[in-house]
């Protein structure tokens, strides 16, 4: 039996005004277990703090009943003050007989007698609370990213920055992403490389961080605190850790004719490479589909060439197991296909490209080594026409564009239409848009500086049509405004294709179990107040895997995501929440039902042995609930058949305990 | 009667007990009167031969004594299963209650079971013997010596009166035919209630219900009220009340029971069969499985192994509770 | 304590996370609704039971309200869907019995609708006050 003590609250005359706590108290005091009632004028001050503690004390209290606010409000506040009294936290429940009583009704009577009922529902809960203590596991102090562009290098640099070591896996052979690929950036213009380049030194030299390149995630099991990892590294046939990344296989490898990805196949490159100058690692990659010496054993020029003796026909994929704290996904965008849209006949013709093509097409590094010249007949182009939100904002042709907005073009076409101004003036520039979004420090300002100091021609419009007509291309389009047709004959087409996620995040957060959108972005614990954690405790999200963003913004993520993992790894157990489900074995049926409904995948099953009345033993399949991974929904607790499953702190026993006191 | 016949059936067991193949048969064995037919373990083939009942009055569902059974057992248990049991059987396995290595599934056709209260109805108490024959049965009471012919039509139980399927869904080898899926008229009777007014269902249910004597037949015969433990028999769940100190238990059973079977009851009819009252308890789990037919989809529990239960899946459109009666309007 | 006037007995289900705090948004805007609706908190309408439903009803509540995130806005991402169709199988089920299916009902309320949390309250006291009291459930098994 509990030894209860009952405190009502007045709150001044919040409470005191349309309940008469003298009353209630003495209501109270004859229901079972009750043993000490007092009320006072504010239960939360010091002072009143102290009375529950000296009343702990003296009456050997083992659970305490608070009629005061919402346990919202004040929950914390007495769990605490039961803590300072020697009592577990978890022995208090509250009667909220403010926000839920006093403050709505206002007749003394009936508030009153709802006071005491309220009372005695949480008096008969308290009566079945059992002390709680937070479940602890520990915390692996390793943190993995998934994803090496620069969402993920920022977020690893900053978790090594707070001395925890951090592996970035990286499908491609080197770190960059698509920042690496870009020319300039916008607001101020710096080159994408000149500002990237440095961090990926930074990662490449920092020892607390590995680089997995040319690796995948292969296996994801455990939870917050302690994945267990598969990471295959792909065989790229050269020895990793002996390349020097000097080029003389590159240069000498006979398969010269194999689209360069790097430059969006608009140059080429060989069977073994190093997809740019600046790669991290700068490691040669054999492409066994291009290779005459892996395909049929007829070349073997590059390891003649190398004096290191890196290059290795017989490497295996190899197979990393390894554990780690905390997950963070930095899986990137891509540009949608452009297959679906022959209206701008970009698989016609070379000369339609999309904004990222342009990017490569600008870029000193680039196929044209940053001449601006037509991939048709590497003429220059006079008249170029850049074309915004194509298959972005397209709820009407759902089919193969997207319904969200891109949110990057509106800045980069901006971006493109002034380079191309300030280095060609002889050029003219038409860019067709929906409207022209520009919500970023410095950004309205950069735009306008494209319109009028630029002369950038801007037509609120879209274009109907590109016909390619000998060397020209037709541009059909409207100006809405002027509310006429246009045909310009234009050089180059510029498309501001619409962004989507990495095809690779979609498996990835089944693995996770963390949750997605209906266009595979990443959805964050809370829209709000928790944007960069997934629902999916210890699994983070940084840059674009999360929704479309520019630079700027993916950085501010990935130090964000970084922060939110570091106050993870910081820690040397985790403490969950106490008030969670767990399934008596005796009557579990194994079943799995509970298993289904689980949003977290907390629940798993084991084998166990159990006695038998007939002294023989029988292996049962028994849940099992990870304290580390339950929230204490209760969605398992209704569907378990038995009642094996119960929800601590919310019991069956108590909630019944509550509605009997409430119906009674 | 019945397609294939008793020895087919018999010959199958025997043999592979013989054989050492399975350790143990699960079929019917014979009781004290010739339609008292109860489910039966036979470890020896002439305990087989001896006992093995295969006739028109093995209505039991096997399936459920899997579950006891094969933890019983280091070998291999062979079980005879009518159609219906079947899904019984999937149903099982979906939720893990036995191990499928450990049963042989012996898959029989079936005709149709009798029902032993309508043909006592129809020939009298005192039943001494009963004869097939090719309409029905030839009834001899030991009140009178002249035999009664019952129309084996007139005497099907509930369940097969409303088959929903000759189609085994399950089995390691099927002996005879295999029939199809049917269209049954099984949801009628639920459709007939629902069109009563509210105080018409609760004057129906309350005649029927009051009979119960609450001697957890139903429970103990249904393939999924398997629990190790039940609900109302935990402690612990708030529902416990073995000693009558309120009737709350007595009011809430049958409400509770027909919930926790909804999307996994298979329809197999096993809990009107046995219950001694004769409370058409069947309609509570057609009810929900009609429900579930219309709010979300056709549903049959056991169709398909591993399938997911309509209870334990969602669909963001899913219709609102508010809805459920407009839904049944239309 | 005077019972010449019928009141009825209301037991509201509401989640943590937004019910309950729609309610105690109620509270701070002194949004007025009957005494008759005793609040139980649960952390989601998940939670719920429906044992704890009939349990409710067999002990004299007239009518049994649950209350949880709108769809799409669980705390648990889920949960709510789950309680969608429980809910949706149980109050047919119930109707079926011939108990009074106004004496049911399942309300989505946010932590933002105070208001929503008094109209319904209000709303489902009036509908179950017109009522009269509960008797079926109790009645069920026996027959008079």
């Amino acid at each position: 039996m509990q030894r209860i003590g009952v405190f009502v609250c007045w709150c001044g005359s919040n409470i005191a005004g349309t309940v008469d706590v003298q009353a209630v108290s003495e209501a109270l005091k004859t229901e079972p277990g009750v043993v000490f009632f007092t009320n006072y004028q504010y239960m939360c001050s010091q002072a009143g703090q102290d009375i529950i503690i000296d009343a702990v004390k003296e009456h050997n209290l083992t659970g305490i009943v608070v009629c005061s606010c919402s346990p919202r409000m004040h929950e914390a506040t007495f769990r605490k003050t039961a803590a300072a009294a020697g009592l577990n936290p978890y022995m208090v429940e509250i009667a909220n007989i403010r926000e839920q009583c006093s403050w709505v009704h206002k007749d003394m009577a009936s508030g009153t007698e709802k006071a005491i009922i309220l009372g005695k529902a949480a008096i008969a809960k308290v009566n079945l609370n059992a002390p709680l203590t937070p479940g602890e596991s520990p915390v692996t102090k390793r943190a993995l990213v998934i994803g090496g562009g620069i969402a993920g290098i920022q977020t690893a640099l900053d978790i090594a920055d707070a001395g925890f070591p951090v592996d970035i896996v990286e499908t491609k052979p080197t770190i960059g992403g698509k920042m690496a690929q870009l020319d300039k950036t916008f607001p101020t213009l710096d080159c994408a490389a000149c500002i990237l380049t440095p961090k990926m030194v930074d990662v490449a030299q920092n020892d607390k961080i590995r680089i997995f390149s040319y690796s995948e995630v292969q296996e994801i099991k455990g939870f917050v605190g302690n994945f267990d990892v598969t990471i295959k590294k792909k065989a790229r046939f050269v020895k990793e850790e002996i390349c020097t990344g000097c080029g003389a296989c590159v240069e000498k490898c006979p398969m010269k004719k194999i689209p360069n990805e790097f430059n969006l196949g608009m140059d080429n490159r060989r069977a073994i490479y190093i997809p740019f100058a600046q790669a991290v690692p700068k490691v040669a990659t054999i492409d066994p589909s291009a290779c005459n010496m892996l395909k049929n054993g007829k070349c073997g020029v590059c390891s003649k060439v190398c004096t290191a003796g890196a290059i290795d026909y017989t490497q295996k994929d190899e197979f990393i197991n390894e554990k780690y704290g905390a997950i963070v996904v930095a899986t990137g965008f891509n540009p949608i296909s452009m297959d679906k849209f022959d209206e701008y006949a970009y698989n016609q013709s070379k000369d339609v490209i999309t904004s990222l093509e342009f990017e490569r097409l600008t870029n000193a590094a680039g196929p044209t080594q940053g001449k601006l010249l037509r991939p048709s007949d590497l003429e220059h182009p006079h008249t170029i026409v850049f074309v915004q939100c194509v298959g972005s904002r397209c709820a009407a042709c759902a089919e193969k564009g997207k319904e969200y907005c891109s949110k990057i073009c509106c800045m980069y076409t901006a971006k493109h239409a002034m380079l191309v101004r300030d280095k060609y003036p002889d050029t003219e520039v038409y860019v067709f848009y929906i409207d022209v979004r520009t919500p970023g420090k410095n950004f309205d300002e950069f735009y306008r500086r494209a319109v009028e100091e630029y002369g950038v021609k801007y037509i609120k419009g879209m274009v109907g049509k590109v016909t390619p007509e000998g060397n020209k291309l037709k541009v059909r389009a409207s100006d809405l405004i002027a509310g006429k047709q246009l045909n310009i004959d234009a050089d180059l087409v510029v498309l501001a294709v619409a962004i989507e996620p990495d095809k690779s995040a979609r498996p990835l957060a089944t693995m996770l179990t963390a949750s997605m959108d209906t266009n595979d972005f990443f959805t964050e614990a809370h829209p709000k107040l928790r944007p960069v954690e997934s629902p999916t405790a210890g699994v983070f999200l940084s840059g674009a895997c999360q929704g479309p963003k520019d630079i700027p913004e993916t950085v501010s993520q990935a130090s964000a995501a970084a922060s939110k993992v570091i106050g993870l790894l910081v820690k040397d157990k985790l403490k969950g929440n106490p008030c969670i489900a767990s399934a008596n074995e005796l009557m579990c049926n194994g079943c799995s039902t509970c298993a289904n409904v689980c949003p977290y995948g907390a629940i798993t099953y084991i084998d166990k042995e159990f006695p038998m009345f007939d002294r023989t033993m029988q292996t049962r399949r028994v849940a099992q609930v990870n304290p580390a991974v339950c929230q204490g929904c209760g969605a398992c607790t209704v569907a378990c058949m038995s009642g094996a499953m119960d929800l601590r702190g919310f019991a069956s026993s108590q909630i019944i305990a509550e509605v009997d006191a409430i119906c009674r | 009667m019945q397609k294939v016949n008793r020895d087919v059936l018999l010959e199958k067991a025997a043999a592979m007990l013989d054989a050492g193949e399975v350790q143990a048969v699960l079929g019917w064995g014979a009781g004290e009167f010739a339609y008292d037919v109860t489910p039966r373990v036979f470890e020896t083939s002439d305990e087989l031969r001896a006992d093995f009942v295969w006739n028109d009055f093995c209505g039991a569902n096997l399936s459920k004594y899997l579950v006891s059974k094969t933890k019983k057992l280091e070998g291999k248990l062979l079980v005879f299963l009518k159609p219906c049991d079947t899904y019984s059987f999937n149903q099982l396995l979906t939720e893990h209650r036995f191990e499928r290595e450990k049963v042989y599934a012996v898959a029989v056709p079936c005709e149709g079971m009798a029902d032993v209260q309508k043909l006592k109805a129809l020939a009298g108490d005192g039943i001494s013997s009963i004869e097939s024959t090719d309409s029905g049965f030839s009834v001899t009471t030991i009140y009178d010596d002249a035999p009664v012919e019952v129309k084996g039509a007139d005497v099907l139980l509930e369940k097969c009166a409303n088959c929903k399927s000759r189609k085994h869904v399950a089995y390691d080898e099927l002996l005879g035919d295999e029939g199809e899926v049917l269209d049954s008229n099984r949801f009628d009777e639920v459709e007939r209630i629902e069109a009563m007014t509210s105080e018409e269902r609760f004057a129906f249910w309350q005649g029927e219900l009051s009979r119960c004597i609450r001697c957890n037949a139903c429970r103990d015969v249904c393939p999924a009220c398997t629990c190790e433990k039940c609900v109302f028999d935990n402690p612990n769940s708030g529902a416990e009340n073995k000693a009558p100190t309120t009737s709350f238990e007595e009011q809430m059973f049958h409400v509770i029971r027909a919930f926790h079977v909804a999307g996994r009851c298979t329809d197999c009819g096993e809990c009107s069969r046995v219950c001694p009252q004769n409370i058409p308890l069947h309609l509570l789990n057609r009810k929900f499985i009609k429900d579930i037919n219309t709010f979300y989809g056709e549903y049959q529990a056991g169709a398909e192994e591993g399938s997911r239960a309509p209870l334990v899946d969602y669909t963001l459109e899913d219709l609102e509770a508010e809805d459920v009666f407009k839904k049944e309007a239309e | 304590m005077q019972v010449n006037e019928y009141k009825p007995l209301i037991v509201a289900f509401c989640c943590n996370w937004c019910s309950y705090a729609g309610a105690d948004l109620a509270g701070n805007n002194r949004l007025n609704y009957p005494a008759d609706v005793k609040i139980i908190r649960v952390p989601c309408s998940c939670r719920v039971n429906p044992m704890f439903i009939l349990r409710a009803f067999q002990r004299g509540a007239d009518g049994v309200i649950i209350c949880g995130c709108h769809p799409g806005d669980c705390h648990y991402t889920s949960g709510n869907y789950y309680t969608r169709r429980r809910m949706a199988l149980l109050f047919s089920m119930l109707d079926f019995l011939g108990i009074e299916r106004e004496r049911t009902r399942l309300e989505w309320v946010s932590a933002a609708e105070g208001a929503k949390f008094a109209a319904t309250m209000n709303d489902f006291a009036e509908t179950v006050a017109a009522l009269g009291e509960n008797k079926r459930l109790e009645d069920l098994r026996c027959k008079k």
